[in-house]
């Protein structure tokens, strides 16, 4: 369960959100500008709230009165960015593993496979990000985060880069990794169409505030 | 002519050691520093900035004093390293290393602050988020995507300890086989009457060697971004 509720200046930008999520896919909707990224970053650790709590499975992230704040790398929580944001310098192989060895995780030949196979990226493992098509960096980006065995998943428009046809490619890979991979995932988008595919609960956010919270039907207009 | 006779080779060699322990003393402590700079904001700053440029832009032979009034026998440093932990820098080869690391340190840490603020953050934050810890960030992936910068700035700087002459000779003196590198022997050479010849092969040795770095760094960035972006 996630449970957040924060406050954020951001220039001139006021971000307020308090919402509480259970559903196994949590779409963060709106449009660009609306707020999403800033609060995803928030979940993630990257950026401190103002104010407010941010809390996971009971676990308190943040807590600006207590003074809390849980460094990101400590929060077990994985996060697909819209650019992959592959290490260049390292093979597809390499940046898979990059997140079990910081976390210090037993290998997990089986978990690997099983990762591997969902995202159909065993014919990628030895080559760099700089040879790769942008889908493909992102099915890569997806199994990256998966494997360092995070509580939650953020995803911020991971198809937001990728035109029809790559989105069309990957979307069945995100309803498999849905359905199979069991771990909570936020997924940042302004596409409805997306969300209605893959979202279990919905969050709408305009102008840095939370105008509506629910069913995938809080999208028909 | 290249008929280089034993003193010359004492200097060439005292310089080629001077010149790798200076550069291999000064790269960590450089990369610490350029990192501070590139990443960190604190208080002074600034003035911390300046004083690593400094050497850069005062005389040589100011630098060189200021070493022997704080490293020498009986200045602030010096005195506590002779009777503590009994070393002594002045009119050492040790300390001709130390003139130089000095020296060449504003050289040094500039390509490395420049590659390290070119390495996307971004990349970082996505280290973190995979359970990173900032030192292990910075091992695993500033580091490695910043090493052209280092390795630039590490060939920068071993080119200007190796021609370093000024602050070495304050600091150290002109002895030969403990303190003439060929910079103060190629300075002895020059004042000797008949001394040209063996200057000139000196010259030419250390034309040599700067070309031979140069090149050497040319490579040596070619691989390293061949590994970081090629496959």
């Amino acid at each position: 369960m996630l449970r957040v509720d924060i406050a954020k200046q951001l220039g001139d930008f006021t971000l307020e959100a308090d919402f509480t999520s259970e559903g196994r896919v949590t779409g963060l909707f709106g449009a660009s500008g609306a707020g999403k990224t800033s609060l995803i970053n928030m979940i993630a650790g990257l950026v401190k709230p103002d104010r407010g709590t941010i809390a996971l499975d009971g676990e308190t992230l943040d807590d600006s009165a207590a003074g809390v704040h849980v460094s990101p790398h400590r929060r077990r929580i994985g996060y697909v960015f819209q650019d992959a944001r592959l290490f260049p310098h390292l093979d597809v192989r390499a940046n898979l593993d990059y997140g079990r060895r910081m976390n210090g995780l037993a290998d997990d030949p089986a978990q690997r496979q099983r990762v591997i196979e969902l995202l159909d990226i065993g014919g990628l493992l030895d080559r760099r990000p700089g040879k790769l098509s942008g889908g493909e960096r992102q099915r890569v980006a997806f199994g990256r985060a998966l494997l360092s065995k995070p509580k939650l998943l953020l995803l911020d428009e991971p198809l937001g880069a990728l035109d029809e046809d790559r989105k069309r490619e990957i979307l069945p890979y995100l309803v498999r990794l849905r359905d199979e991979a069991g771990i909570p995932m936020v997924y940042v988008s302004h596409d409805a169409a997306e969300l209605r595919q893959l979202a279990t609960q919905i969050v709408m956010l305009k102008g840095g505030r939370i105008t509506a919270f629910g069913g995938v039907k809080v999208l028909t207009p | 002519m290249l008929d280089i006779s034993p003193t010359e080779w004492t200097a060439i060699l005292l310089s080629l050691r001077v010149a790798t322990i200076a550069t291999l003393v000064a790269t960590p402590i450089g990369i610490g520093v350029a990192w501070l700079l590139a990443r960190r904001d604190f208080w002074g700053k600034a003035f911390v900035d300046a004083l690593i440029y400094l050497p850069l832009v005062l005389p040589p032979v100011v630098t060189g004093y200021l070493l022997l009034l704080t490293f020498g026998r009986r200045g602030l440093v010096g005195a506590w390293l002779a009777d503590h932990l009994g070393i002594v820098l002045a009119f050492r080869w040790t300390g001709a290393a130390l003139a130089c690391g000095v020296m060449s340190f504003p050289l040094l840490v500039r390509p490395i602050r420049l590659s390290i603020e070119a390495v996307d953050r971004r990349l970082e934050q996505a280290a973190a988020t995979l359970g990173a810890a900032p030192w292990r960030v910075f091992l695993t992936v500033t580091l490695p995507l910043a090493l052209p910068g280092v390795l630039a700035g590490m060939v920068l700087g071993f080119a200007k300890a190796i021609g370093e002459f000024g602050a070495t000779i304050t600091f150290v003196s002109n002895i030969p086989g403990e303190t003439q590198t060929i910079s103060s022997a190629i300075y002895s050479l020059i004042q000797t009457p008949d001394g040209d010849t063996a200057a000139l092969r000196l010259v030419l040795v250390s034309i040599f060697i700067a070309t031979a770095a140069l090149l050497a760094s040319e490579l040596f960035a070619r691989r390293a971004t061949q590994r970081l972006h090629g496959n």
